[in-house]
């Protein structure tokens, strides 16, 4: 049987998000870390893993993958029958909606939470200067984001069905940053976001990545 | 049979694209006009369509969806044996292929694009000021990306195979409104990438949602 291996960073969201996956899913892998403070992510070698030079980049046997989010749904579909049911199988009905709220955490969450935790998080960490207009926008965006994510948490217990999937998994990374920031408040004063968040990061497969995490720094 | 709706406008980029794949999928469907100059797609009853308040809208019988990439996927699924096969059936690793090329459009291609594509087309045409800085920005952003697809293009003749499916279909509404402008400089310059541009622009499809635009 072919080795999984994930090319990437422990720091990264992208490569949280295929370490989430995995370990809800149960399956072995290697970890291989790329040393992106010496340039690694842009050297020969790893782009011809990922041509976009990019974290994470994933293979088993002749597969080769990147794009955290298809790497995913990958490791979703073929080991649909190993720990957690992170699909929603049935119809391609119900496929839609879990498809939906996948495409919902891409378009209109990411965006405004990406640019936070690169103003939030990144930049004290490097010593670079918070640009706080940047911050007041992303978060004015975000909060209108998190308005419908409270509506629809009100009549469902996870985003896209009444169990933890996917479209739930995606947000872990950036969620998990964000809370460490002052940005944190957006979540916190609303009550249905705030359980859904403390419940998703409080799984047991994303703590062993917090773990991960905390010995790099 | 339930009636498929399309709740949206033919200037959206995001519309065209749900368009375009009903059209290469040959199944009937209604087109419902949302007047975006005077707001309607802020209203209750859009609303409760799409609570993000964006074009489009789409409809299945009981099934509701928004996010056009989430649409036409469904329509790919459930109508995979109707008109063009915009899938890649077999295994779980050659969809992955397939999911891999689509995500490209969604993380790498569509952001500076669509910023390329509000400078340079919508701007103008709605009487405002375009950016320079903004444009030369995202256009050598776009050029690194579209070097990435060159290089895939000279391996397959399509970006996840040699079949047009989705992953090409998903770029045509930013494609046809860079070529409206002097950024289609970025295509013309990359033989592979041109030819590619050529052959999906041409579809009949695609020739049928731009004749939308025209009414």
């Amino acid at each position: 049987m072919a080795v999984l291996k994930l090319h990437g960073n422990p720091l990264s969201t992208a490569t949280q998000r295929v370490l989430a996956c995995l370990y809800e899913k149960d399956v072995d892998f290697e970890f291989v870390d790329v040393d992106m403070k010496a340039g690694e992510h842009k050297s020969e070698k790893f782009l011809s893993l990922n041509p976009f030079g990019q974290v994470p980049a994933f293979e088993e046997g002749d597969l080769k993958l990147f794009e955290s989010r298809a790497t995913t749904q990958y490791i979703a579909q073929e080991y649909s029958d190993k720990g957690t049911q992170l699909l929603l199988p049935g119809s391609n009905k119900t496929m839609a909606v879990l498809q939906l709220w996948k495409e919902v955490e891409a378009h209109q969450f990411d965006p405004p939470a990406t640019k936070l935790v690169y103003e939030l998080r990144y930049k004290p960490f490097f010593g670079m200067t918070t640009d706080s207009a940047v911050v007041e926008e992303n978060e004015a965006k975000l909060a209108k984001v998190l308005d419908v994510y409270e509506a629809r948490l009100a009549e469902s217990k996870y985003l896209a069905c009444d169990h933890f999937t996917l479209a739930d998994l995606h947000h872990l990374p950036t969620v998990q940053y964000l809370m460490g920031s002052s940005a944190k408040k957006l979540f916190d004063s609303r009550p249905h976001v705030s359980a859904w968040v403390a419940d998703i990061t409080a799984r047991p497969s994303w703590t062993k990545i917090q773990d991960m995490v905390k010995q790099k720094f | 049979m339930a009636v498929i709706k399309v709740h949206g406008s033919p200037l959206s980029t995001a519309t065209r694209r749900v368009l375009a794949c009903l059209y290469e999928k040959e199944i009937d469907f209604q087109f419902v006009p949302v007047n975006m100059g005077t707001g309607e797609h802020k209203s209750d009853s859009f609303l409760a369509l799409n609570p993000f308040g964006q074009v489009p809208a789409f409809e299945d019988g009981d099934l509701k969806l928004f996010e056009s990439r989430a649409a036409a996927n469904y329509v790919a699924h459930e109508y995979a044996d109707k008109g063009t096969q915009l899938l890649i059936p077999g295994s779980s690793k050659e969809a992955a292929v397939l999911e891999l090329w689509k995500e490209v459009e969604a993380h790498q291609f569509n952001s500076p694009s669509s910023k390329v594509v509000w400078e340079l087309f919508f701007k103008p045409f709605l009487g405002m000021a375009t950016d320079a800085a903004v444009v030369e920005e995202n256009e050598a952003q776009l050029g690194k990306i579209l070097d990435v697809y060159e290089t895939r293009l000279t391996q397959s003749k399509y970006l996840a195979s040699d079949n047009f499916t989705l992953a090409d279909l998903y770029h045509l509404s930013n494609v046809q409104c860079l070529l409206a402008t002097p950024a289609k400089k970025l295509f013309e310059s990359r033989p592979h990438v041109d030819a590619w541009v050529k052959e999906i622009t041409a579809r009949p499809a695609w020739s049928k949602v731009l004749a939308m635009m025209k009414q």
